[in-house]
C-alpha cells in the first residue's frame, strides 16, 4: 500500500486517477482504518487529504459557511460562530463517537461512509447543505439528500472527492436541532435520528422548514411531508402531531437487534416532534 | 516496499522513525520507539486504552497511521510525570484506587489531562461524558471520576497559590 499526502486538491485528484488498484481517500480514518484492519478494504493507495487547506477550513461564504469536508468534529464543535448559527448540526456532530473519535472523524467522512445511521447527515440535510465534489471531469454540486444512495453507496464517481459543504445564510428567527434515540446516552449508534430546521416570520409563523430522518431507511431521508406540517403554523400542538404522523409515515426501516421496525416507526415521530420543539425554541431566541 | 521517514516530536523530544504505510501510530510507539505505556485494547477505537494527544487533541493511536505523525507533536503517558514526580492526576489515581489491572489507566490519564487543560473545573457529568470513550472493566468508574475531580480541585488550588 502506498500513502500520499498531497498539499493541493489538483494533486489529490491526479493521484486518485493514476492509481492502478483501489484508491481510498483518508480523512479522519475512523472508519477506513478499522475496515483495513478487518480486511474489508485493502487499498493500493491512500490519499490523505488533511494537508489540503480548502478541505480543512471553515470559512464565511455568501453569509453562510463553507465547511471543509476534512474538518474534524472537534474543530467544528469548537468553532463558535458555526456553533451559534447551526446548533442542530453541532448536536449531531457531538454524538459521533468518543472525544478521541471526534478528534479525528470528519463530517465528510461521516457522509461518504454512507451509513444509514450517520448522525451528521440528517442534521446537514435539514440545514439544506450542498456538497461540493471535485473529480477528473471538474467540479460539481450535489444536494446532500441525493448524495447517499444506499448503505455504503454514494453518488461519487470514480476519482471524485467530496471537498466541502456549503451551509446557506441563516434567515432571521431560525433554528435547528438534531435528536437521536439510543439505548445508551453516549457511544452508541442511532436507532432513529431526526433533524429539524425551521424559520419563523415576525409573527411567529413557520415560513420554511426542512425535516430529515436517519436510520429508518436505506439512507437518511428528507421528508417534505413532515416539513409541510409545520409551514404556515405557529408550530403548535396540532402542527407537531401532524409532523410526527408524517415522519412516521415516511419510515421504511429494517428490523434488527437495535430496534424493531414498529418501534423505529413510532419513535421517528416522537424524535421529529421533540427536535422541532427544540428548533422552535432556538428560532425564538434568535433575532 | 519503501518505508516512510517520519520526523515528529514525542513528549517534547525530536524523534525520527521509519515505518510502513499501513503501520499505526500505536504500533510505531510501542514496537518502534519502545514507548509501551500506551496500551492496545480493542484496536478499533472503541476502548480508548491507546489514547495519546496529537497537537493537543486526544485521539486513539490505533486509528492513526504512523506516517500521519509527520510534523506533529505527540504526547504519551511517558511524558506525564516530571521525572519521579507524578502528575497530580497520577497521584490522585493512586490515592483513590482509580485503577486495578492498569490497562486502561494510561489512556484515561491522557484523556483526563486533556479535559483539565480545557476545563479546569469540570462537573462530574462533564468528566463522565469526556471519558465515555475510555472503557474500564475493573473499577466501575466511580473511583476514576473521584480521582479526576480531586486532581482538578488540587490543580486549581495550586494555580491560586
Amino acid at each position: 500500500m502506498r500513502y500520499e499526502a498531497p498539499r493541493t486538491l489538483e494533486a489529490a485528484l491526479a493521484l486518485l486517477s493514476s492509481a492502478n488498484g483501489q484508491a481510498r481517500v483518508l480523512a479522519g480514518g475512523t472508519d477506513l482504518l478499522i475496515g483495513m484492519r478487518a480486511g474489508h478494504v485493502a487499498p493500493e493507495l491512500l490519499v490523505d487529504v488533511k494537508g489540503i487547506t480548502e478541505m480543512t477550513s471553515i470559512l464565511a461564504e455568501n453569509g453562510g459557511f463553507r465547511l471543509g469536508a476534512a474538518v474534524t468534529c472537534m474543530d467544528l464543535v469548537e468553532h463558535e460562530a458555526f456553533a451559534k448559527a447551526w446548533p442542530g448540526v453541532i448536536d449531531a456532530v457531538k454524538l459521533i463517537g468518543s472525544i478521541q473519535v471526534k478528534g479525528r472523524a470528519t463530517v465528510g467522512g461521516n457522509l461518504c461512509n454512507a451509513s444509514p445511521a450517520a448522525d451528521s447527515v440528517p442534521a446537514m440535510i435539514a440545514a439544506d447543505a450542498s456538497v461540493s465534489i471535485a473529480g477528473p471531469n471538474g467540479k460539481r454540486e450535489e444536494r446532500i439528500e441525493n448524495f447517499t444512495t444506499g448503505p455504503g453507496k454514494t453518488a461519487l464517481a470514480k476519482g471524485e472527492i467530496v471537498t466541502s459543504f456549503l451551509l446557506p445564510r441563516r434567515l432571521p428567527h431560525s433554528g435547528d436541532a438534531y435528536l437521536r434515540f439510543t439505548p445508551r446516552t453516549e457511544m452508541d449508534i442511532a436507532v432513529v435520528g431526526a433533524g429539524v430546521n425551521l424559520a419563523l416570520d415576525d409573527g411567529g409563523v413557520c415560513r420554511q422548514a426542512r425535516v430529515s430522518l436517519g436510520a429508518v431507511a436505506e439512507r437518511a431521508l428528507l421528508v417534505p411531508e413532515a416539513a409541510a406540517a409545520l409551514i404556515g403554523s405557529k408550530v403548535d400542538a396540532a402542527a407537531l402531531e401532524r409532523l410526527a404522523a408524517a415522519a412516521s409515515a415516511a419510515c421504511r426501516p429494517i428490523d434488527d437487534k437495535r430496534g424493531t421496525r414498529e418501534f423505529r416507526i413510532k419513535i421517528a415521530g416522537v424524535m421529529a416532534r421533540r427536535a422541532a420543539e427544540i428548533a422552535l425554541a432556538r428560532a425564538r431566541e434568535t433575532s | 516496499m519503501t518505508k516512510h521517514h517520519v520526523t515528529t516530536t514525542v513528549n517534547g523530544d525530536a524523534v525520527e522513525f521509519l515505518c510502513e504505510a499501513h503501520e499505526t501510530l500505536l504500533e510505531v510507539l510501542r514496537d518502534g520507539l519502545g514507548l509501551t505505556g500506551t496500551k492496545e485494547g480493542c484496536g478499533t477505537g472503541d476502548c480508548g486504552a491507546c489514547s495519546v494527544t496529537i497537537d493537543g487533541r486526544v485521539v486513539c493511536s490505533c486509528l492513526v497511521l504512523g506516517v500521519e505523525a509527520e510534523g506533529k507533536a505527540i504526547q504519551t503517558i511517558e511524558g506525564m510525570a516530571a521525572g519521579t514526580r507524578l502528575h497530580p492526576l497520577q497521584r490522585k489515581f493512586l490515592e483513590h484506587a482509580g485503577l486495578q489491572c492498569g490497562i486502561c489507566t494510561p489512556g484515561i490519564l491522557v484523556a483526563a489531562r486533556s479535559l483539565l487543560e480545557r476545563n479546569p473545573d469540570p462537573t462530574e457529568e462533564e468528566v463522565r461524558y469526556w471519558l465515555a470513550g475510555n472503557l474500564c472493566r475493573c473499577t466501575g468508574y466511580n473511583k476514576i471520576i473521584d480521582a479526576v475531580l480531586d486532581a482538578a480541585r488540587e490543580m486549581r488550588g495550586a494555580d491560586h497559590a
